[in-house]
């Protein structure tokens, strides 16, 4: 086990070091920042003084090695637009992100796993028909369309929903949470569900294929067979053979959850860190474009690390040492 | 004294309503299983044995179902029992044994756990007293140091060790009767010799009466009492396993036992049943066997009664008397 993990974690140092390659090039082709940064009316020196301010007069390897120093410290420079350490304005927003992405994916597992375990149970019901029918539409409506219906309808129609912000805040562990308020609840709502709409449908349609998959096994019928309650099949031979797939999917999609939730965030102005990447994008603001995309590659190394380790607690034919 | 299991007329139908008959894969086959006897249920693929043995256990898969007969089980009709009636019979009085050892056993549970649940389906006992028990079934069964064992997972085991397992867990609560479809047919030779033996042991120190379907007639005349032929969802003879082995009346028993390879001449090309099993929804007119038998007649276009002639009985207008088989 403890090879395995230290072996796990090698693969993810070198994933890593290959990212920071990639963004730091992809980041220094694209425009020239002093465009934006410098008053087209300045002089020569001026220009000059601030290239090299940001070391941007310095050949490419060692703004590169330079780059990877600062990283090793946690400091990816300051924010071009906002005059503050690039790293610290990602941070700033990562909570309300984390909270949106989790509960969303809360709601993703409290529906899609019930009902496609039903769906699949009794796949011939008119019931599991319109079940795989609304998975369906969930899956193929388009998110910002969705969230822009869920505005109209829940707040300018009915009134019952607040449209945008996070609402009032409650400090917890020193992090400001909108779930801890009633408020700041009735304001997390309509994003979490727009942002759950989709993932709700994939798990339920994964959870479903899972079931007819594992349903004609062997060792379904021998536990009939065995005499066992058909609930102690489902829920312990069903679900635990199905949870493979199931746990993989999660974990990728939380990750996707956190990275791309731009959209929802977008409409809903919710103050996250998708808002903060595209404003950034647009204004050309390098270190915090940085940043993000190393706190992403970080995020999705850090989740696959503990979905192989919820593997080898679901399936023991992947733990590689067991003893034979 | 009532025997132990009877089945009469069972017909069991793959799709088909209320008014579309569907393809019957068993069509009106009876026997009788008597306490502590052995029935060898003998056929080819697609002869209708395994689901025989699964109507009787109630685990048709979807779209299969029992149209019609009847399943006496101790002298009580199981076919009108409910689920949970059933499930209680399962496991307790009527175990099974599955074909593919590799298979039956749930990947991601332990042995133990998978023996625990067997037990505690149906005795309320405690978890040690029924990981107790567990254990003493292993060890029964011949598997060393069970305790060790029990929290193994079943990929650690070879086939072999996973089919005593399978047994060992059909024994849990000493069951009236055992079914076990095709257990050795996916093992080694070696192995299959031992497991057989060691199932006749305990079966018969329990008095456990056994429906033991295969296509190897060797393993019948070794282990059965009884013996039952099924060709195309029908029963085509029975009777014990000594009369119907030894001098075969139907021509497809007699021509199962033509092809043994132990009973051909070395040198010889090995001898066999011309054709296929009919599929079930093509059937012949008549006598199932027909297109394949040389001694088939116009007269077999009409189906022939299964015949009883003293202990036996046959379903052949044209039986094989008394020669070597042909």
């Amino acid at each position: 086990m403890v090879t395995s993990i230290i072996r796990r974690l090698m693969q993810a140092l070198f994933v890593i070091l290959a990212m920071t390659v990639i963004v730091f090039i992809g980041v220094s082709v694209i425009g020239n920042p002093v465009d934006i940064l410098i008053n087209p009316d300045a002089n020569q020196a001026e220009r000059a003084r601030v290239i090299a301010h940001y070391g941007l007069d310095q050949p490419l390897w060692k703004q590169y090695l330079l780059f990877l120093q600062g990283l090793l410290r946690g400091d990816f420079g300051d924010s071009f637009v906002y005059g503050r350490p690039a790293l610290g304005l990602i941070l700033e927003r990562l909570p309300a992100t984390l909270e949106l992405a989790i509960t969303a994916l809360v709601i993703a597992l409290v529906f899609g796993l019930p009902l496609g375990l039903y769906a699949g149970l009794y796949p011939g019901r008119i019931s599991s028909r319109i079940i795989m029918s609304g998975s369906v539409l969930g899956f193929s409506l388009p998110t910002f369309w969705v969230g822009l219906m869920l505005v109209m309808v829940f707040s300018v129609e009915l009134g019952w929903l607040p449209t945008n912000g996070r609402g009032p805040t409650l400090a917890l562990f020193g992090v400001e949470w909108s779930f801890l308020t009633w408020e700041g609840m009735r304001h997390l709502i309509l994003p979490a569900f727009n942002l759950a709409l989709f993932k709700t449908s994939l798990i339920l349609r994964l959870v479903r294929a899972g079931v007819q998959e594992v349903l004609p096994q062997d060792y379904v019928k021998f536990a009939r067979a065995k005499g066992l309650r058909e609930s102690r099949i489902i829920a312990v031979h069903v679900l635990k053979n199905l949870m493979i797939p199931v746990v993989t999917i999660i974990g990728l999609e939380f990750g996707s959850l956190i990275a791309f939730s731009v959209v929802t965030e977008s409409i809903f102005a919710w103050p996250g860190m998708g808002k903060l990447i595209i404003d950034s994008i647009n204004l050309l603001d390098r270190p915090v474009i940085v940043a993000y995309l190393m706190m992403m590659v970080l995020l999705f190394v850090v989740l696959n690390f503990i979905i192989d380790v919820c593997y080898t607690i679901l399936d023991p034919r992947i733990r590689l040492d067991a003893k034979a | 004294m009532t025997p132990l299991l009877e089945v009469s007329n069972l017909v069991t139908e793959f799709g088909g309503g209320k008014d579309r008959p569907g393809l019957r894969a068993v069509n009106g086959v009876s026997f009788t299983v008597e306490r502590g006897k052995v029935l060898g249920l003998v056929g080819e693929s697609g002869s209708g044995k395994s689901v025989t043995g699964f109507s009787i256990m109630r685990l048709l898969e979807k779209p299969g179902r029992i149209a019609g007969g009847q399943v006496l089980f101790d002298g009580e009709d199981i076919a009108g029992y409910s689920d949970d009636e059933m499930r209680q019979l399962r496991g307790r009085r009527i175990a099974m044994v599955f074909q593919d050892p590799m298979t039956t056993l749930n990947p991601v549970l332990t042995i133990g756990t998978q023996m625990i649940e067997a037990v505690q389906a149906h005795d309320p006992v405690s978890k040690d007293a029924a990981r107790q028990r567990a254990r003493d079934a292993l060890g029964l069964v011949g598997i060393p140091s069970p305790e060790e064992r029990l929290s193994a997972y079943p990929h650690q085991f070879s086939g072999g060790m996973r089919q005593r397992v399978a047994i060992a867990i059909a024994l849990l609560h000493k069951p009236d009767l055992i079914i076990a479809d095709e257990p050795t047919t996916a093992l080694d030779v070696t192995i299959q010799s031992q497991i057989i033996s060691e199932f006749q042991r305990l079966t018969e120190e329990a008095n456990t009466a056994v429906i033991w379907i295969t296509h190897d007639l060797a393993i019948v005349s070794r282990l059965a009492d009884e013996i039952a032929v099924m060709y195309a969802g029908r029963l085509v003879e029975t009777g014990p396993v000594g009369q119907v082995l030894t001098d075969p009346r139907h021509p497809y028993t007699a021509g199962l036992i033509a092809s043994v390879p132990s009973q051909n001449r070395r040198g010889e090309p090995l001898r066999q049943i011309r054709g296929m099993t009919p599929a079930i929804d093509r059937l012949p007119k008549g006598c199932s066997f027909r297109a394949r038998c040389d001694r088939a007649t116009n007269g077999c276009l009409r189906l022939p009664d299964l015949a009883p002639e003293g202990a036996r009985s046959f379903r052949c207008f044209h039986p094989v008397m008394n020669e070597s088989a042909s």
